[in-house]
């Protein structure tokens, strides 16, 4: 599996590639979800306005959530806005930069889910086909009005017995499904053509001031990340050396209560330090015992016993 | 996959090998989204004629713009054209030169695309079926039907379950006729497409052939140079943040140290790394409120000179910065124009 760890590297070698990479994925899941999603309208007047738009509208605020949750930087973005200003000045130009990139990786999921389900047709003559205007369609322009709205609902179900030849009901959906489409399309046309002015312009309003957000931007991601690493090493320490001082002041305890004297000399001085002197199973689970009732303080600023 | 990994990184290699790597993918993707894409024709009079050019001619042109959008070079090519000329003269020929290489390559996925479209031949029945000439391939004893009804039976020849036509025309000749139009402009289309490729490449070198290497190498040049600008102010901004923050936890243990009025401890014996590495912080009261002076009063973004000239093992090569501005540009020789 090299080329996925490849891959991987690629994507791993800085912050924003890692953003595009989670953002291109979200967006593929977005399009299996809507493949693999058994869409099934209920083909009854009220509730057919109600699935459809719902369909097409809740997904997106779902994966717009995703997008934000899943992006690191929107919780670097966050504490860099709610910190008190301490002896660091806030720069609102850097918070701008870093909001606008989130929310524009956050909102490429929502998107390609609304354009698929346009471009697919389902939710829209689920929703839309019980206000369409009867007298347009033969079959049902001498029908009476309740009726015509079951009739009309029922449009989307293929299957229902009322339906299934009926070439009215073709006509109402395939005119929907034409009307979806061009939705669909013209959504995606407004959507580059915003794209392609906003990359295009960028760079002739302000590109100075872009340029410092930008670094700066990376430069909190950055600190952010080697603090963290920091921490951990510190953590690393402090952790052996509490061990260390555990063991020890065990070791002074049982020679205090078992008379015993340590052995010197004898074997090799490396495999001794590593014993720390606990050489017998009752001194084992003393430790331990220990260890689990009356932990350590956190604290090593004695001089580390050798 | 070490092949895998070298088509890799030759294509990573500079910014138009990438951007011919995405080309590809594109043109393939266009295919794609096109035998995905449910073609649906209203088969009503007018709208037909709309729904099939607007599907012939509105997703080229989005995958146009994509070509554009997705290229890095976009941005540079408006920041070399909107900067201020400074001490770095501007060429026109340079700007020419990133434009039409974006141009043409943005142009590939649309091609493929409409060659596409045309040659499946659904685009053009659709939109043309009520021009279908009925002189010659209509029936000889049709009904005298008004010019409306006409192209409303005509309209929904795309719509093989709902034609009612067969007396005006047959539905197979009439499908037959303009799926072989269709194919035929879809064909000279891509032969077209390829000519024009062909004498561009081939004649390309008969003229100005000396302006043309000048501005592909400084177009290139002016490629690299930002990446490289980009990796040193990251760099930078490593070293800054590892020099920033041992200096915060070198203050906050001098800070300590004084509040509790504790003599200064010697290093014990053994310190070495270890306790260096420690900062400083050897409990947990002080570790939280390193913590929490994190938080609440992060350091300013001022490196002390002093702090860096000892060696600390850490190599910080922050120098103070006025104020957050850009870092400077590592000095180098700049060659006037060739």
């Amino acid at each position: 599996m090299d080329r996925f760890r490849m891959i991987f590297q690629y994507f791993q070698s800085s912050s924003e590639s890692v953003m595009n990479g989670v953002c291109g994925l979200l967006a593929l899941a977005s399009v299996k979800m809507y493949t693999s999603f058994d869409f099934s309208c209920p083909c009854l007047p009220q509730y057919n306005m109600a699935y459809g738009l719902g369909i097409m509208l809740v997904p997106p605020v779902i994966l717009f959530l995703c997008g934000l949750i899943l992006n690191r930087q929107s919780l670097v973005m966050l504490e860099e806005w709610r910190r008190p200003q301490g002896r660091r000045k806030k720069d609102l130009a850097v918070i701008r930069y870093m909001c606008s990139s989130i929310m524009q990786r956050a909102m490429v999921a929502p998107v390609v889910w609304i354009v698929v389900t346009l471009l697919d047709g389902k939710c829209l003559i689920c929703a839309f086909s019980g206000s369409m205007d009867p007298e347009k369609f033969v079959g049902f322009a001498n029908v009476s009005t309740v009726q015509v709205q079951q009739l009309l609902a029922k449009v989307p179900c293929k299957d229902d017995e009322l339906m299934r030849n009926n070439t009215s009901r073709k006509a109402v959906s395939r005119y929907l499904r034409c009307w979806s489409q061009v939705l669909g399309w013209s959504i995606l046309l407004i959507l580059i053509i915003a794209a392609f002015l906003a990359r295009w312009l960028r760079p002739c309003f302000n590109q100075a001031t872009l340029l410092q957000a930008r670094h700066w931007s990376n430069y909190i991601d950055i600190e952010q990340k080697i603090f963290e690493e920091t921490c951990c090493e510190h953590s690393q320490l402090f952790a052996h050396k509490c061990i260390l001082h555990f063991f020890e002041s065990m070791r002074q305890e049982i020679k205090l209560h078992s008379f015993s004297l340590p052995k010197e000399g004898e074997g090799a001085e490396g495999e001794e330090d590593h014993l720390q002197g606990i050489t017998d199973q009752d001194q084992v689970n003393k430790l331990l015992k220990m260890w689990y009732y009356e932990k350590p303080p956190l604290d090593v600023s004695q001089a580390a016993p050798t | 996959m070490d092949k895998f990994r070298m088509i890799f990184q030759f294509f990573q290699s500079n910014q138009e090998s990438f951007m011919n790597g995405i080309c590809g993918i594109m043109a393939l993707a266009s295919t794609q989204m096109y035998s995905a894409f449910d073609f649906n024709c209203p088969c009503l009079p007018h709208y037909n004629l709309a729904y099939g050019l607007g599907i012939l001619l509105v997703p080229p042109f989005i995958l146009f713009l994509l070509g554009f959008v997705l290229n890095n070079n976009i941005s540079m090519l408006a920041e070399e054209w909107r900067r201020p000329q400074g001490q770095r003269g501007k060429d026109p020929a340079v700007l020419r030169y990133m434009f039409c290489s974006m141009a043409q390559r943005a142009m590939i996925a649309p091609a493929v695309w409409v060659s596409v479209t045309l040659l499946d031949g659904k685009c053009i029945t659709c939109a043309f079926c009520t021009s279908v000439p009925l002189d010659t391939l209509g029936n000889a004893s049709h009904p005298q039907l008004s010019q409306g009804e006409v192209q409303r039976v005509l309209a929904r020849i795309p719509c093989k379950e709902i034609y009612t036509g067969q007396q005006l025309i047959a539905n197979e000749v009439a499908v037959r006729y303009l799926r072989c139009i269709s194919q035929a402009l879809g064909w000279c289309f891509v032969l077209l497409m390829t000519t024009l490729a062909f004498l561009v490449r081939s004649l390309r070198p008969c003229f100005s052939q000396a302006a043309f290497l000048k501005s592909r190498y400084w177009s290139h040049y002016i490629d690299i140079e930002r990446k490289l600008f980009d990796e040193t102010c990251a760099e930078h901004a490593r070293s800054f943040a590892k020099v920033c923050i041992q200096q915060f936890f070198e203050g906050m243990s001098k800070d300590l140290v004084a509040a509790r009025c504790h003599l200064p401890r010697k290093a014990p014996a053994d310190a070495g790394e270890a306790a260096e590495k420690l900062l400083g912080i050897t409990d947990w009261g002080t570790m939280n409120m390193a913590l929490k002076s994190w938080h609440r009063c992060k350091p300013p973004l001022h490196l002390h000179p002093p702090a860096l000239s000892t060696g600390n093992g850490w190599a910080g090569e922050g120098q103070p910065p006025k104020h957050p501005s850009a870092p400077r540009r590592e000095t180098a020789a700049y060659y006037s124009w060739v």
